[in-house]
């Protein structure tokens, strides 16, 4: 099966002492996370089995998170409950665990599954959560995300993002003979689908956010384009073909506008289009590059870089024009701003000589703000934040390889993501929450 | 002009022509260089020439034959290096009003994707303006750029980011 295969590497401290790279599955090294055992959910109906082992989609979901430490099957006790009533409380405790996932999978009338699970606290044996989570044979890891999800929610207090999609840019070759893909899959890099073949390139991916849709930018016709597609559908309407540059798109929170970069004019300035009537708005008049457009939270606000005062720099300007104000101060140049749900935090690709690491910008501490560096370069570029604001994706280079790297908010969690067809990936994009 | 002066501007000329040689990363056709060179100092003096240029000059001459403009980092100020070249290209859209070439600017790997889409369309304005600044028709030039997305080598070296900076010179009508 054609996936992105997926490795952890803990990082022992935020000040880059770097543990020794782990697989998935056997995440350790971090003090603060939490011990949790999943214990696996037998089917116990009277059909086939699903194929899929759910409880190990919500242990390596919530390993691959860093908050949590899941008890590894060969090291839990030999009695495995399945609900509520036969936990030996004891026996988990002594294998210090905080908390214990139990469930099993029944039938349900219309021919599918259901997923009954309960969460409990070990130490004051009470439950703590427990919902039935309906699916079908085709569905059963969307579930296991559910649960993890629910669980990380419950636990943490922060809703989670599990139950996500990435889409990414891969490339294979160099010169005449580069393919690109523009691929959508699961937050655990399952469920790969390819959304777009071309042989010229492909770039910046940004969801809708109903998660139905990809604007993208890609070279197929010559010149820079960019394209609105429907995932379900496939279809797709050409949004953006002017002379020059057609660039950077990103959609507004309500769905219903698309900022983008066009040079029609002479230079690259940002705009916003009105979908429905594909009306446009120019947003900036400058000599300088403007582009990489990115919506506050507000949907009346753009972040967008501009070289206008030397180096590239992230600048904040109203959606309706207006004069830009410097967002950036730190660093010789950022770009390519990516925002947290609460708008509090500002992920950049900070640049100083030939390094290039993903630096936060972070405004939760009311008064002043405060930088945190989360990568270790070279080339890191694209941060995206998780719906949840809990980790980014980034790109960066091994070699002459492109890779991506999830990296926690915090900075101590990393995952390398690699691409299993020997090519490049990169441009990621975190897509929004899904919906049942 | 006597002939102190014409063999000077004839050796600054070959001088020039010898710098953007050493950097023209295509394949010579042959492997006579050092006549080949010698042949286009007398088509370099464009003005002078009383020929004008036909589509076959495009495989032959040496100095047609450079396609490539290199620039340096994060910059698109055309270097001296490349005058010659870009007079031999505006006399060629002189020559031939039907002629049609595409600018494609692109940009070594530093700075984000969508900046470098910016930046290799500046590269490629700076060669359209000078082409044009030599008598090219802007009618006749179409500027494209794709960044840092067509790399010609995938190493993070200065060797390697140098070969990326640069705009191709291609004929889409000869």
């Amino acid at each position: 099966m054609k996936r992105l295969l997926l490795m952890v590497l803990m990082l022992l401290s935020a000040s880059g002492l770097q543990a020794q790279g782990l697989d998935i599955g056997l995440v350790s090294g971090n003090e603060a996370s939490l011990p949790i055992a999943v214990v696996p959910m037998p089917y116990q109906g009277r059909n086939v089995a699903p194929g899929t082992d759910v409880s190990e989609v919500i242990r390596n979901d919530l390993n691959r998170s860093g908050q949590f430490r899941s008890l590894p099957v060969a090291n839990m006790p030999p009695a495995r409950p399945t609900r509520g009533s036969e936990i030996d409380f004891d026996a988990w405790r002594l294998r210090k665990q905080d908390f214990i996932v139990v469930g099993r999978i029944v039938d349900t009338a219309d021919g599918g599954y259901q997923v009954e699970y309960d969460l409990y606290d070990v130490a004051k044996r009470s439950r703590l959560l427990g919902l039935p989570i309906p699916g079908r044979e085709k569905s059963m890891r969307e579930v296991g995300h559910q649960i993890a999800d629910e669980i990380y929610e419950k636990i943490l207090g922060v809703r989670g993002a599990f139950w996500t999609r990435v889409a990414y840019v891969t490339a294979t070759g160099l010169g005449p003979g580069t393919r690109y893909m523009l691929k959508v899959a699961d937050s655990d890099g399952m469920n790969e689908q390819v959304i777009v073949r071309s042989p010229e390139p492909l770039l910046s991916p940004a969801w809708s956010p109903d998660g139905r849709k990809l604007a993208y930018v890609s070279f197929e016709r010559g010149n820079s384009t960019i394209y609105v597609q429907d995932l379900n559908t496939g279809g797709r309407d050409v949004v953006a073909s002017f002379k020059g540059i057609n660039g950077a798109p990103s959609f507004s929170p309500d769905g219903r506008r698309l900022a983008m970069t066009l040079s029609k004019g002479g230079n690259p300035e940002i705009y916003v289009m009105d979908l429905a009537s594909k009306s446009l708005t120019q947003v900036t008049r400058h000599y300088g590059i403007d582009t990489e457009a990115t919506w506050m939270p507000d949907g009346r606000t753009l972040l967008f870089t501009s070289d206008r005062a030397g180096k590239p720099q992230v600048y904040s300007v109203a959606a309706t024009g207006g004069e830009p104000t410097r967002v950036s101060f730190q660093g010789e140049s950022n770009a390519r701003a990516t925002v947290s749900f609460d708008g509090k935090k500002i992920g950049m690709a900070q640049g100083s000589g030939n390094i290039y690491r993903i630096a936060i910008l972070d405004k939760s501490f009311g008064g002043g703000s405060r930088w945190l560096t989360l990568s270790p370069g070279n080339l890191d570029e694209s941060p995206s934040f998780a719906p949840n604001a809990s980790m980014l994706l980034y790109a960066t280079k091994e070699g002459r390889r492109g890779v991506l790297y999830a990296v926690s908010a915090d900075g101590r969690v990393r995952l390398r993501i690699v691409s299993t067809e020997n090519g490049d990936v990169r441009e990621p994009a975190w897509g929004p929450f899904r919906q049942r | 002009m006597n002939n102190t002066t014409r063999l000077m501007i004839a050796a600054a000329i070959a001088m020039s022509l010898a710098a953007c040689t050493k950097k023209v990363k295509e394949v010579p056709a042959d492997t006579t260089a050092g006549e080949t060179t010698t042949g286009a100092t007398t088509g370099a003096i464009t003005d002078t020439a009383p020929g004008k240029y036909s589509p076959a000059d495009l495989d032959t001459d040496s100095c047609l034959r450079q396609r490539v403009v290199y620039f340096d980092f994060d910059q698109d100020t055309l270097k001296p290096d490349f005058q010659a070249a870009i007079a031999c290209h505006a006399k060629y859209l002189r020559d031939r009003p039907e002629a049609r070439m595409n600018l494609e600017g692109n940009a070594d790997e530093r700075g984000t994707r969508e900046y470098n889409l910016g930046l290799g369309e500046r590269r490629g304005n700076a060669v359209s303006a000078a082409i044009q600044g030599n008598g090219g028709s802007a009618d006749q030039i179409s500027v494209i750029s794709y960044g840092e997305e067509r790399p010609t080598c995938a190493d993070s070296s200065e060797d390697c980011w140098s070969r990326n900076r640069r705009v191709e010179i291609v004929y889409t009508t000869r």
